[in-house]
């Protein structure tokens, strides 16, 4: 696989590294508008804007690099204290930024950048400039630095004043040549680090006749000026540890100090300590600015795909050795339990790298309020909780349009006017929260408004008006809620530019569904909605249940089981023929027959004695499912159903069964949802057959 | 029906459903398996037979038979199931069994008569004779295409 373009390759990774700068930008603009304006965060953001400029110059993207110009140049006399950071410069910068990575997209992908948008954004930010600074704009420009470090030998050549001295000593173990090592390269790797002077002893060296010539005879001392750490020193010679006699030792710059009795002292100190210190000094680093690896997602891609197979394997694995009659207490029983250990952290740190912070995505949306709140006129403010929650990276990128199209919904629709709000004693600005959080094995993502709420009256009138539901329904205020999402739905009365384009809340559930998740809303008449969306954490594994109903085999999602039940007469309460409850405790908890519910037999006469799966789903609704028998609790692996046309409902997906059977996924909430339906369907022959 | 490849050769798969003998259009079958249990799909139309696990991914069966009207798929030994892939979508499809391979041009193929489209949709694309049989050549899109539309 040979790459015709290598200028590509750089340039690929040239974009990369643009999200990353864009994605600090809008972080320290949000710092700023946290009301923090230290220097620092000032640094930050010109920074950004200025590597995306040079990074532009040496592409010779020129749109970019004009508008980050200007943009810097603005920025410059912030950081110089000549311009004052207000919220509405802020503004201006926001939407700069949001311009900036229109650009970099649009030269990514070798498109037009929205100019006129872009020319307004120009004029406002060069008002700001003073007039000096117009002056040698152009010649800037026309001088473009290009900000390729190279300053390799720089180092070498002005050994920084404030640097340590390392004193090393270093004798090598004929190993160390017998392992291909050579030291010229370890002392060339030193020399890298600062100012290197080194002394070899000959003293070892015995003469022509005794040499034998495998052995060594050499030792160097050395003498490095640096500004790295100990443990960085030290990782120059990583690969000989072990081969040679060595010794690093480190004293603060020899340069005279006032008071030369406390240096000497920290020097012995440092000299004891160093090992600890450096690498607590590392660590310290390292929080602040994590190393990374960019890796091709098909190799992290193909790499799931094979930690899947794995897993699939394990388990045919145990069932071959089960079945030979094996005691669980023999060795490869053991050796297995073991396997099994080891494949789930395999699985589980492959997902880890599959994961991501929802950050990004949170940035984007964003800059959604922005444009919508501007488009509408309200004042909004977006409230971003929980970023760091990390997602599997495809759900990400599949939450992105469902989620701007919530958080236009609650712009445009949710919040009130701003005189209504007024009116109403609330504050002017409206809030958007969005939140992110791990909740039982799950990923449930918010946005919530403090607008109106819902109006049930209007959402079930229009609901009748179109026919949706008979105007004698009687529906619940939560089931009234959920009428937003019927296909046809929309309660914006009159069409906005920004909703009302066909789109619907069902348009949103469908996404999620496909997503393997759920979306459901809740709201309070004058405090306001929220929407909450619950998701799997991966689209690849899942904890399951293998449960077995009516001869198939079938997995629960292990996290909504909560308990499992074995009925009695005295626990089952038949309500209406077709309707039992179980007795749970102190409460009363709806029985669903799975094998009917699936088509798959007649409802069951009598549930005494049958076993069920209390399910606690995440609406806090309780039902128990009764299945026939449970077989076993494992992981399995999803096999999306998504490339065959098919799909039914109550079933998430599928996966591969020990012995190469495929057994379905259920979706709970899915099932309860459709059971009334079902079960009225239950009852035709044609499902009967199957 | 495409009249712009006339010239071409195209060679068929020939298969039997009961007594009856249909063909696909080769470029169309992925392969051939043997026949092994689906899982039945809850609430599916009756001939979906189900899923199955090819290697590693979930492929759904339908009895061909069936979902052509006819009577259902004895079941027997040389059952198999033709894996074709239609649209990006990989479908089995089981029929009693596989006959042959046989090579023809597009004028050997006629329009089936009008009169025998009357009723449903068009699955036959056209008929061929093969050694004084008639073989019917199926049209894989309204077959697959059909079954979609029946799931949504």
């Amino acid at each position: 696989m040979s790459n015709p373009d290598p200028m590509a390759e750089i340039r690929a990774s040239f974009f990369v590294e643009c999200e990353e700068l864009l994605e600090a930008l809008q972080d320290g603009l949000q710092t700023l508008e946290s009301g923090s304006h230290d220097d620092e965060t000032i640094h930050i953001v010109f920074r950004a804007v200025h590597s995306i400029k040079g990074g532009a110059g040496a592409f010779g993207l020129d749109d970019l690099v004009q508008f980050s110009h200007h943009y810097e140049t603005v920025l410059d006399q912030v950081r110089d204290g000549r311009l004052a950071v207000t919220p509405n410069l802020l503004r201006l910068f926001f939407r700069a930024a949001d311009q900036l990575s229109d650009i970099v997209r649009a030269c990514r992908d070798d498109a037009e950048a929205p100019t006129d948008t872009g020319d307004a954004i120009l004029a406002e930010l060069d008002a700001h400039l003073d007039d000096k600074v117009e002056e040698d704009v152009d010649e800037e420009i026309s001088f473009t630095p290009t900000p390729l470090s190279l300053d390799l030998d720089a180092d070498i050549e002005e050994p920084s004043s404030a640097g340590t001295t390392y004193t090393i000593s270093f004798t090598p173990e004929p190993e160390l040549y017998e392992t291909g090592n050579d030291v010229p390269h370890i002392f060339g790797a030193l020399a890298e680090l600062g100012a290197l002077d080194v002394t070899c002893d000959t003293s070892r060296l015995p003469e022509l006749k005794q040499l034998a010539p495998e052995a060594n005879y050499f030792s160097w001392s050395l003498h490095l000026t640096t500004d790295v750490d100990h443990a960085e020193v030290a990782s120059v010679f990583e690969f000989v540890e072990g081969l040679c006699d060595l010794e690093i030792s480190c004293d603060r710059d020899a340069l005279p100090r006032a008071a030369a009795q406390p240096t000497l002292r920290e020097t012995s100190e440092e000299a004891t300590t160093n090992g600890s210190s450096g690498t607590n000094d590392q660590t310290t680093k390292s929080s602040a600015q994590k190393t990374v690896v960019r890796v091709d997602i098909d190799r992290i891609e193909r790499l799931v795909n094979l930690v899947g197979e794995l897993v699939i394997n394990q388990a045919m694995l145990a069932q071959s050795l089960q079945s030979a009659g094996l005691s669980p207490h023999s060795d490869a029983m053991n050796g297995l339990d073991e396997f099994q250990r080891l494949t789930r952290d395999i699985q589980d740190s492959v997902m880890m790298i599959r994961a991501q912070p929802v950050k990004s995505l949170f940035q984007r949306m964003s800059r959604i309020v922005r444009e919508t709140s501007a488009s509408v006129g309200k004042d909004v403010r977006l409230i971003a909780d929980g970023e760091t929650t990390e997602v599997d990276k495809t759900v990400i990128e599949r939450l992105a349009d469902p989620l701007t199209h919530m958080i236009r919904n609650a712009v445009d629709h949710g919040l009130e006017e701003t005189q209504t709000r007024l009116a109403n004693g609330k504050p002017a600005q409206g809030q958007v929260r969005l939140s992110a959080a791990h909740r039982s094995g799950r990923v449930v993502i918010e946005v919530s408004d403090d607008g109106g709420g819902i109006d049930h009256d209007k959402v079930l009138q229009i609901a009748v008006d179109k026919g949706l539901v008979p105007s004698d329904s009687g529906l619940s205020d939560a089931e009234i809620d959920n009428l937003l999402f019927l296909p046809g739905f929309s309660t914006a009365s009159n069409v906005s530019d920004l909703s009302g384009r066909g789109v619907g809340m069902d348009v949103v559930r469908t996404a999620i569904q496909s997503l393997g998740g759920r979306i459901t809303t809740s709201s309070e008449p004058g405090r306001g909605t929220t929407f909450s969306i619950s998701l799997p954490l991966t689209l690849a594994v899942l904890d399951g249940m293998v449960v077995e109903v009516s001869g198939e085999t079938l997995v629960l999602p292990l996290n909504v089981v909560s308990e499992t039940l074995t009925l009695s007469d005295t626990t089952v309460e038949c309500l209406q023929p077709g309707h039992s409850v179980v007795r749970v405790r102190d409460g009363f908890v709806p029985l669903f027959d799975l094998g009917a519910a699936l088509g798959y037999r007649p409802p069951c006469d009598t549930y005494v004695d049958r076993v069920a799966l209390l399910l606690a789903l995440e609406d806090d609704t309780r039902v128990a499912l009764v299945v026939d028998e449970i077989q076993d609790q494992r992981q399995v692996v999803i096999k999306g159903l998504d490339d065959s046309y098919y799909r039914a409902p109550g079933i998430a997906a599928a996966t591969i069964l020990g012995d190469g059977q495929i057994a379905l996924i259920l979706d709970p909430s899915d099932i309860v949802a459709h059971a009334p339906k079902q079960r009225a369907r239950a009852i035709t022959p044609q499902s009967l057959e199957a | 029906m495409s009249e712009t490849e006339t010239a071409q050769p195209m060679e068929l798969l020939t298969f039997k459903l009961g007594e009856q003998e249909y063909s696909l259009d080769i470029m169309s079958v992925r392969e051939i398996r043997s026949w092994t249990r689906a899982t039945p799909m809850p609430l599916a139309p009756s001939y979906m037979r189900g899923v199955i696990n090819l290697r590693g991914t979930v492929l759904p069966v339908m009895d061909l038979a069936e979902r052509l009207g006819l009577p259902k798929c004895a079941h027997s030994d040389r059952n198999v199931i033709i894996v074709v892939k239609h649209d990006g979508y990989m479908t089995g499809l089981l029929v009693d069994a596989v006959s042959d391979i046989v090579a023809l041009n597009q004028e050997d193929l006629q329009q089936p008569p009008e009169t025998a489209m009357q009723d449903g949709p068009s699955v036959i694309k056209s008929l061929t004779l093969i050694e004084d049989r008639m073989i019917r050549v199926l049209e894989l899109s309204q077959i697959v295409i059909q079954a979609e539309s029946d799931a949504a």
